[in-house]
């Protein structure tokens, strides 16, 4: 009998194959989401411990 | 240590992903994604579908990792009673490490994309909620005071404000009145559930309403909660969320609730197991029905609103 012919790793296959999905699902997400929130001109800055003009708001808004 | 050695040792309790996904209890999940997303779409400020998505699985996921941790803190509670002795911890699939683990894991994850998805708020709700019932209900209260459930139902009242606050960035009357809905629905549907039940949670020492109080208190609170529940109800029919659909919806099943709740109270415990319960087993059939078409009619009119079948004077509170 071959070490990796156990009858657990058929059980750890499947159990990875799940986690991996999941994985793959939370990127596909994240990717969605990005896309999203770029064609919708979402700000793509926040603070970074250093002033940039383009981020302090215009006066009027 | 060889690997023959390792594999016998352990594959008795190996988990299966089937059983990671149990911690999660995915029946409660359910509801959970329903109300938040009632909510979410109720709103009046539209969400891109991705968004919204993205928004409800963080929801999803933040509920599964309180019921993970749920498990994690009630393993000896579940596993006397017949209703939760066949769940992950109790027959022995999953440890209680690994249940503490996924549950915190998954709590940091789905608070910190909610944050990035939607709004902090949001996020903040979201965390709140995990917190409230995976410390204030499950390790606090239930095994303290039979008061467990009604200050523990706000945990399952919050996914629809949660929603709400994915969408607007904010809580409102209409949120709050979502709220109230479920918050005030909890303890007579669960007590309904203890009455047929009781013996489980005594056996347990969960000192559920009908354990310490008897199953005539236990009537008495079930119509009164019935009684308060009914006007909150119908009030979101007078709210931007609202409309005549609602109206005439929130008011045949509220009567059908208290009328429900009548009859259980009506009866005593002599009666009840004359007949396994059957007043008491109806009802609490009846109130998950009444929750889920209560949000059901709430998407009818963000429905009705969306296609601009709104009534030109209709009275709006707020």
């Amino acid at each position: 009998m071959r070490p990796d012919s156990h009858e657990l790793y058929g059980r750890r296959k499947s159990r990875n194959l799940g986690v991996g999905l999941v994985l793959g699902a939370f990127v596909a997400l994240i990717f969605a989401v990005t896309i999203v929130k770029l064609t919708e001109g979402a700000s793509m800055q926040a603070f970074d411990h250093a002033l940039r003009p383009e981020l302090v708001p215009a006066a009027g808004n | 240590m060889t690997d023959a050695t390792w594999t016998q040792a352990d594959t008795v309790r190996e988990p299966q992903f089937g059983d990671y996904v149990e911690l999660l209890k995915p029946r409660v999940m359910r509801l959970v994604v329903f109300t938040a997303l009632v909510g979410l779409l109720a709103a009046p400020v539209p969400v891109h579908p991705v968004l919204a998505l993205a928004a409800i699985v963080c929801i999803a996921v933040g509920a599964g990792a309180s019921g993970a941790l749920n498990m994690y803190t009630d393993w000896d509670i579940d596993a006397v009673m017949k209703r939760t002795a066949r769940r992950p911890i109790p027959s022995g699939r999953v440890t209680r490490g690994e249940a503490l683990t996924i549950g915190l894991a998954l709590a940091g994850f789905s608070v910190v994309m909610l944050g990035l998805f939607a709004n902090l708020v949001a996020a903040g709700l979201l965390a709140f909620t995990i917190f409230f019932y995976a410390v204030v209900y499950s390790i606090w209260l239930k095994r303290a005071t039979p008061q467990n459930i009604v200050i523990g139902g706000a945990a399952g009242a919050f996914p629809p404000m949660i929603g709400w606050a994915a969408a607007t960035g904010g809580v409102s009357l209409e949120s709050g009145l979502m709220f109230a809905l479920i918050f005030l629905w909890t303890p007579p549907h669960f007590w309904a559930l203890a009455l047929f039940r009781n013996e489980d949670y005594a056996r347990a020492g969960v000192p559920m309403l009908p354990v310490t109080a008897g199953p005539r208190a236990t009537r008495n609170q079930i119509l009164l909660y019935a009684l308060v529940l009914a006007p909150v109800a119908v009030l979101p029919a007078f709210t931007s969320v609202g409309g005549p659909v609602y109206l005439a919806g929130a008011l045949v099943l509220n009567a059908l609730f208290v009328r429900g709740a009548w009859r259980v109270w009506r009866r005593d415990e002599a009666e009840a197991i004359a007949d396994g319960h059957r007043a008491e087993k109806r009802f609490f059939g009846l109130s998950i029905l009444y929750l889920f078409l209560h949000f059901g009619l709430l998407l009818a009119e963000a429905g009705l609103h969306a296609i601009g079948l709104v009534p030109a004077a209709w009275p709006v509170l707020a």
